[in-house]
């Protein structure tokens, strides 16, 4: 018999997603959101999401990872990540427990999150050509 | 007023369950904001272990009393297959194929004393305490 994991709800704001968790993250919760998430993301073409965490309080080393890979897999969606609402005791545990979360923006709400976002995507799309071509030399260092 | 409870492990809601309670008698006990994310944290790494390693196990949570401190103990046991090398698994980095370690170096940095115990085909017990200043 398998019990039906309450899905985060996941909503559309702008070209971003937002997701806020409200409730305890069980590992099975947490693994569906990030397989939700990711769906969403193919299926909006999203450009960000905004992750709000305002309500955690604990954050181990596996929910930890779980956002990292989230981060990563959205990165190589094409969008960006920011995370918001991290608690000062949630911070401080994860740098004593030696977790990195590679690839993370934070932001300290919601409100600045989407802030932080919308302009990381602008900075994104200006991006139009590589800055070093093969073949040639940098002038600026030759 | 020695208060304890026990918990038994055997899946990922049982992880959330022994954070929570971990983190109610810290709380009770006087700990701090922060402390009690500490404990909560250093429990749920103790408890994803019984899962992921030891097909389940048990946490028990104790009021200490000592020397006009007070404070907290999680003794955190099953009968999994053991660790073989003990020292390995308290380096930084150490990861098994998953990609995943046990989390035992971060579960010590966030208490105050820590304890392990373990022998290959019989299990393992980890200990830990954090004291109230």
């Amino acid at each position: 018999m398998t019990l039906n994991v309450p899905r985060i709800p996941i909503l559309q704001i702008e070209n971003f997603l937002v997701a806020s968790i409200q409730t305890e993250l069980h590992d099975k919760t947490a693994i569906h959101f990030k397989d939700d998430l990711l769906q969403r993301i193919y299926d909006t073409k999203a450009r960000g999401l905004v992750l709000d965490l305002t309500a955690i309080d604990v954050v181990d080393s596996f929910i930890a990872r779980i956002i990292g890979d989230v981060a990563e897999m959205a990165g190589l969606m094409g969008a960006l990540v920011v995370v918001t609402g991290l608690q000062p005791a949630v911070a401080i545990t994860l740098v004593e427990l030696g977790v990195e979360m590679r690839g993370v923006v934070t932001a300290l709400n919601l409100e600045k999150g989407i802030v932080r976002l919308r302009k990381l995507v602008a900075d994104d799309s200006d991006v139009t050509q590589p800055d070093v071509r093969l073949g040639e030399t940098d002038p600026a260092h030759p | 007023m020695a208060e304890s409870k026990r918990v038994l492990v055997h899946n990922d809601l049982d992880i959330v369950s022994a954070r929570v309670e971990g983190r109610n008698l810290a709380k009770r006990l006087g700990f701090g904001v922060i402390d009690q994310a500490r404990i909560a944290t250093a429990i749920s790494e103790l408890a994803r272990n019984l899962v992921l390693y030891a097909d389940g196990g048990q946490i028990s949570l104790q009021a200490l009393e000592a020397g006009g401190r007070r404070g907290i103990q999680i003794v955190c046991s099953d009968e999994g297959p053991g660790i073989a090398d003990i020292d390995l698994v308290m380096q930084d980095g150490y990861s098994t194929q998953r990609g995943l370690g046990m989390g035992l170096p971060g579960t010590r940095r966030l208490m105050d004393e820590f304890e392990i115990e373990s022998q290959v085909d019989t299990g393992t017990t980890v200990t830990i305490r954090k004291w109230l200043n």
